[in-house]
């Protein structure tokens, strides 16, 4: 046998391609992942942001904007979560396992690709917010360091999924999982309101919610109105928090994500 | 002649979970697969066949037992073995949102081939699986027969010595399955060592050299299909009746002309004996029957089944199931 052992790298290029290769074969996938975002977007925008007033004045538009770009961000552990566990059901991850390739290129390769999927529905969000009347305030260099945060985070959270899809027994059970822990993570927090109007005892929560300091963070970076700013550490560094809370989750995630696909050989 | 597969008290437990006891998959198994040779894993579903090719294929740890495949050690060489083997599993794995061409190239790459030889490894497979004009679509349009040839065409990525098909034909429709054993019987004739794992004795009486008969995780019994059959002795008097109300009747008469126990099937109205004396035997049952006034509708002499050599051995046909395996 005269086969070389491939490198980590070019097998995580390939299953990259192959993750790449598959959205515009299942279109439903992101245009339903798109769907529910500009359905949030048309709600909030025109029919209760009418009924939220901004503490310090503000567009509400300009306002939810980066508080659905995050909230997309945040689901995108649902994508590859459903994902993976799609892969599993079907024997391809036997099979890949099966091949003299590296083993963490499965996962780095899906969080790649998965991360370059959310930065094509990004656009079409940014798009759809500058219909609705978002406007950037700031420079470029504002407007690339908001992307690469959304983008980071999405990363991180594709590591998240990655474990949860690993995790459990099916699509069904990986999309129920995510969809109960990241949907109250994205309404507790700045998102959709102003977090001084919660009630006093969900306040810490929403100002330390990662989705709140990411939402934070953007808003900051693109000039939106953030009636955020308090006295606590999230309110005052939005970035460097969020920042934070990246390196902690991928720390976590990640190797939960790799030491959990080794021994999926039960 | 060196074995291209040696397994040795190979042991895999799987603990209690809820709603289910801890299963014994495997309860050690010893095989040797000479190189070149076929070796037939039959038994029924929960038996354990797949569990084995699983630990075999580097897929799944042993608990207990040792395992070497292509003179690697399944568990401390597991990369090595994976750049020697080939594995169709019995599920299709492919991805059926890429194309089939897509798919092999893929597999190719992360086999490490270089791009070019990747392509030209892909283009070869579909002529060679007569899968060329297909090669465009993606897999979700594929009959279950060219999904089989494709999942085949994906296991011989690496030109592989040796080869794991665990249940080629599951699911597959009659023609499918015999145009599969033909592209398996071509495979073994370039010299590539088979492990097979089936569920139809046929299959396994067709493309084995050897067959091991497992059942609930062990091997009961080994050898080729001539002596399997030997170990259930003689010939065998089928009958079917026409009224189904004359089988008690006929299951007398035949219990008395034949010898050992008759076995009957009440849906079918078939009753199936041990022959003793052949065709002289046959004779007399006929005139018999018709003596009695029972009706028959088919009557026949064959050779003993691997079916009848499980019956014998398990006291079970092989249809019967027992767990499910695809835990």
């Amino acid at each position: 046998m005269s086969v070389q052992q491939s490198g980590a790298v070019s097998d995580a290029m390939v299953i990259t391609w192959r993750n790449l290769k598959r959205i515009p074969r299942i279109p439903e996938l992101a245009i339903f992942a798109i769907l529910q975002s500009i359905m949030f977007v048309l709600l909030f925008a025109f029919v209760f942001g009418g009924a939220i007033p901004l503490p310090g004045g503000g567009d509400y538009k300009e306002f939810l904007m980066p508080g659905i770009f995050a909230q997309t961000i945040a689901f995108a552990s649902a994508t590859t979560a459903i994902g993976m566990t799609d892969d599993m059901g079907k024997g391809l991850i036997d099979r890949f396992r099966s091949l003299p390739m590296s083993r963490s290129a499965v996962l780095s390769g899906r969080t790649v690709a998965d991360t370059i999927y959310q930065a094509g529905i990004l656009v079409v969000l940014m798009l759809a917010g500058l219909v609705v009347g978002w406007r950037v305030h700031n420079g470029l260099a504002e407007f690339l360091l908001a992307v690469a945060l959304l983008l980071g985070f999405a990363h991180v959270m594709a590591w998240l999924g990655i474990w949860i899809g690993l995790s459990v027994p099916n699509t069904e059970t990986a999309q129920q999982l995510t969809f109960v822990t990241i949907f109250p993570l994205t309404f507790i927090s700045n998102v959709f309101v102003p977090p001084a109007s919660l009630p006093a005892i969900l306040q810490p929560i929403a100002e330390w919610n990662p989705v709140s300091t990411l939402t934070a963070a953007t808003r900051e970076l693109f000039g939106n109105p953030n009636p955020y700013v308090g006295d606590g550490i999230p309110g005052q560094y939005p970035i460097l928090v969020t920042l934070a809370w990246m390196v902690v989750f991928l720390v976590i995630f990640a190797p939960l994500a790799i030491r959990k696909y080794r021994n999926t050989s039960r | 002649m060196t074995n291209a597969i040696e397994a040795e008290g190979l042991v895999k437990v799987y603990p209690a979970r809820r709603g289910s006891t801890e299963v014994r998959a495997l309860d050690g198994v010893d095989l040797q697969v000479p190189q070149g040779t076929v070796l037939g894993l039959l038994g029924p579903n929960g038996a354990g066949k797949t569990t084995t090719v699983r630990i075999l294929t580097t897929l799944l740890r042993p608990d207990a037992g040792r395992a070497t495949v292509a003179g690697y050690d399944v568990v401390t060489q597991s990369n090595e073995v994976r750049a020697s083997i080939g594995l169709s599993g019995q599920y299709a794995a492919v991805d059926e949102n890429l194309t089939g061409w897509e798919n092999l190239y893929m597999f190719g790459r992360l086999y490490g081939m270089p791009k070019a030889d990747a392509k030209m490894r892909a283009n070869e497979l579909l002529e060679q699986f007569t899968l060329a004009d297909a090669g465009g679509r993606t897999i979700k349009t594929y009959s279950g027969g060219m999904r089989r040839r494709l999942d085949l065409a994906a296991a011989l990525i690496g030109k592989p010595n040796l080869l794991f098909l665990d249940e080629p034909t599951t699911g597959l429709d009659p023609r499918s399955r015999l145009g599969m054993w033909d592209v398996i019987r071509g495979l073994v004739r370039e010299g590539t060592t088979l492990l097979l794992t089936t569920q139809y004795l046929e299959e396994a009486d067709e493309l084995a050299d050897t067959i091991a008969v497992v059942d609930t995780g062990k091997i009961i019994a080994q050898g080729t299909a001539d002596e399997l059959k030997a170990q259930v002795g003689g010939e065998r008097i089928e009958v079917v009746v026409r009224d189904r109300a004359m089988l008690p009747a006929a299951r007398e008469l035949l219990g008395s002309a034949a010898a050992g126990e008759v076995e009957f099937d009440e849906h079918t109205r078939r009753l199936t004996a041990a022959s003793t004396g052949g065709a002289q035997q046959l004779v007399a049952i006929v005139q018999a029957m018709g003596d009695a006034g029972i009706e028959i509708d088919d009557i026949t002499l064959r050779r003993p089944t691997l079916d009848d050599v499980f019956l014998t051995l398990t006291g079970h046909h092989t249809a019967d199931e027992t767990v499910e395996e695809n835990v």
